[in-house]
């Protein structure tokens, strides 16, 4: 992208004499202390990101010996007529939209719940945050266990309700349900955050003003505390969807893609081209695909926060 | 948290002049409504909490009960044995799963003292200087962090099949010292926008130099803020999972995750060990996310939105 506006680092360049602050020293300076960070970035981004749009291009397999061969858009035309990744595709959007959508709800009705207490606060947003910084391997872990169909806890539940135990992880419909379970139960308090955030930024004397007027409380809600805390909420749900799209560990632990290919989502399919299938020229223009996906995500992304800043 | 309390007070206190009107029945219901509300959300605190506390206990059964049908919520015997095992192997040595502790300590060390060390003095010069595509170079290096890992890990892995580097700490270092750059560049970002620019000018006029008034002056005041995005960058590199599981196969490189995950790949899975593992390996970012707590939205938007 701007890579190329930062000219090459002149790190010899000695500090300028006390008192005399020119342009050119700052410039050095910000050069300087830039260039380090945009050459890390580069060599662990920039350069793997070239070298897969280049191995897009090719039959290249990392087990066999032969040299990449150019096949031209081939493995772009494969990809994007492919039943499997059509299915893929579903099944990501299913679960990006599921995932995302519930946890706004709770994670908002969650946070005006809270933002309505006077006490408790502190230790309540406090309990919420645990399942949020736990690693998803730790979390695909736990559910893992806890809803296993013999001796997990969640069908030892169902059955002293008097319920039949369900396959929740192995039957077709449940273990993408399970998924989007598993994933709002960590990432709820993500949203609760920000929203509690938003809520609580809100001027109190729009409420009293409200108040004066004898304005419903839906109508406080609707036109006082949802708009100011929307675009605030905008951002988390840009953020989780992100998120979310790229999703590879929950999947990995949890379903590992089953039942058949039942919760194999964009990632995990990318992964399986590239590492059992070693199809890596194939798996590299998947990659690529991906990549444009996220970073038109990013960029409404940064619009949204570009406007809230603004305000 | 990021809660000013006493505004929330005074939110409430208004909540109740509305509530605390002279009509009873509005009186009652405010009151069957606050109940309702409360118990809410004590369900979904418990609904949120269960599923740590089962870990938990799960952690310290005996195997009979960990596996016993009705699962047993009080009535089972504890036993730290589980957690002996997580670090001690049955011969008395160290287990493999204590190595990758260690493991985990120095990758996720390393990388963030490299991003620190890189991120700061960039955030403070894009705060600071204009900059040609200013704007485009900080969503480059945003959308660096968006990049899907599985994605970035094939030419990586390629990358560092040339350089010798699969199955070396220093190459898990560099890869998260990279995403974790791009973090650190907008979470101080913020910090040092918040920061006044005339405190290096009067200290510039003094007579010092802009570097000397950046270390003498700013960087102090930036000392909370760099130890909160520390923070943040060594729990991702400490709970990363696919850089780790890619492009480390030995025990004596790989970090905690994979090796915690492997502990499922068998036949038979000692779901009491993995219980005990989960825990050890979560108590200390548990920790550390409580010591940032104040700033955790921040951190969790990569420094987008501060309140």
């Amino acid at each position: 992208m701007s890579s190329t506006t930062t000219p090459p680092a002149q790190a010899s360049a000695p500090p300028p004499a006390p008192g005399r602050t020119t342009r050119l020293g700052d410039r050095k300076l910000a050069v300087t202390f830039i260039s380090p960070a945009l050459l890390l970035l580069l060599f662990m981004s920039i350069f793997p990101l070239l070298w897969a749009l280049y191995l897009s291009f090719t039959d290249y397999s990392v087990t066999r010996d032969k040299p990449a061969k150019f096949v031209g858009l081939q493995n772009y035309v494969d990809i994007l007529t492919s039943s499997q990744v059509h299915q893929r595709t579903l099944t990501t959007l299913a679960y990006v939209v599921g995932a995302v959508l519930l946890q706004t709800v709770l994670g908002f009705g969650i946070a005006y719940l809270i933002s309505r207490r006077r006490r408790g606060q502190g230790v309540l947003t406090t309990l919420f945050l645990v399942p949020m910084m736990l690693s998803p391997v730790v979390v695909g872990l736990f559910w893992k266990f806890m809803f296993d169909a013999q001796f997990g806890v969640v069908n030892s539940m169902l059955g002293s309700l008097g319920l039949e135990p369900v396959e929740w992880l192995t039957r077709m419909p449940n273990a993408l349900i399970s998924l989007i379970v598993v994933d709002t139960w960590q990432w709820t308090p993500f949203i609760m955050l920000i929203a509690l955030a938003g809520l609580t930024a809100v001027p109190n004397y729009l409420y009293e003003a409200a108040s004066i007027d004898r304005a419903s409380e839906w109508f406080r809600f609707r036109h006082i505390t949802f708009p100011l805390v929307w675009p605030l909420l905008l951002i988390a749900v840009m953020f989780r969807a992100i998120e979310a799209f790229r999703l590879f560990d929950l999947v990995y632990i949890l379903t590992n893609g089953g039942p058949g290919v039942s919760t194999e989502t964009l990632s995990f399919h990318v992964y399986k081209v590239a590492f059992l299938g070693f199809n890596t020229g194939t798996a590299s223009a998947y990659g690529i695909l991906m990549v444009l996906v996220v970073l038109v995500m990013a960029q409404f992304y940064l619009r949204y926060l570009t406007k809230l800043k603004e305000k | 948290m990021t809660i000013s309390s006493d505004r929330l007070v005074k939110a409430g206190a208004v909540t109740d002049t509305v509530a605390d009107n002279p009509l009873p029945r509005r009186r009652r219901r405010g009151r069957g409504r606050n109940i309702v509300e409360v118990t809410l959300l004590t369900v979904v605190a418990a609904a949120m909490l269960f599923p740590v506390l089962w870990i938990l206990e799960t952690s310290i059964k005996e195997n009979r009960d960990v596996y016993a049908v009705p699962a047993k919520f009080f009535d089972f015997k504890v036993t730290f044995a589980h957690y002996k095992d997580v670090f001690f192997a049955s011969d008395g040595g160290a287990s493999d799963v204590s190595r990758s502790f260690l493991n985990s300590i120095l990758v996720a060390g390393g990388s963030t003292v490299l991003a620190t060390l890189f991120g700061v003095p960039a955030a403070w010069a894009y705060s600071r200087f204009p900059l040609r595509a200013k704007k485009d170079q900080l969503f480059f290096i945003l959308s660096t962090r968006f990049m899907p890992p599985v994605v970035i890990v094939i030419p990586v892995f390629l990358m560092y099949r040339e350089l010798g580097l699969i199955n070396t700490h220093i190459g898990l270092i560099l890869v998260y010292a990279a995403f974790n750059v791009s973090f650190t560049i907008w979470m101080m970002k913020g910090f040092v926008d918040e920061v006044p620019a005339e405190y290096e000018e009067a200290a510039m006029l003094d007579g010092y130099t802009r570097l000397q008034a950046f270390r003498r002056f700013t960087l102090p005041l930036l000392v909370p803020g760099i130890a909160a995005t520390a923070v943040f960058a060594l729990i991702f590199s400490w709970n990363e999972f696919v850089f780790a599981i890619f492009l480390t196969t030995s025990q004596d490189v790989r970090t905690a995750p994979p090796a915690i995950a492997g502990l499922i790949g068998g036949t038979t899975v000692d779901w009491g060990l993995v219980a005990a593992c989960a825990v050890v390996f979560a108590i200390p970012v548990l920790v550390f996310a409580f010591l940032v707590r104040k700033h955790l939205v921040a951190g969790v938007t990569l420094g987008a939105v501060r309140r």
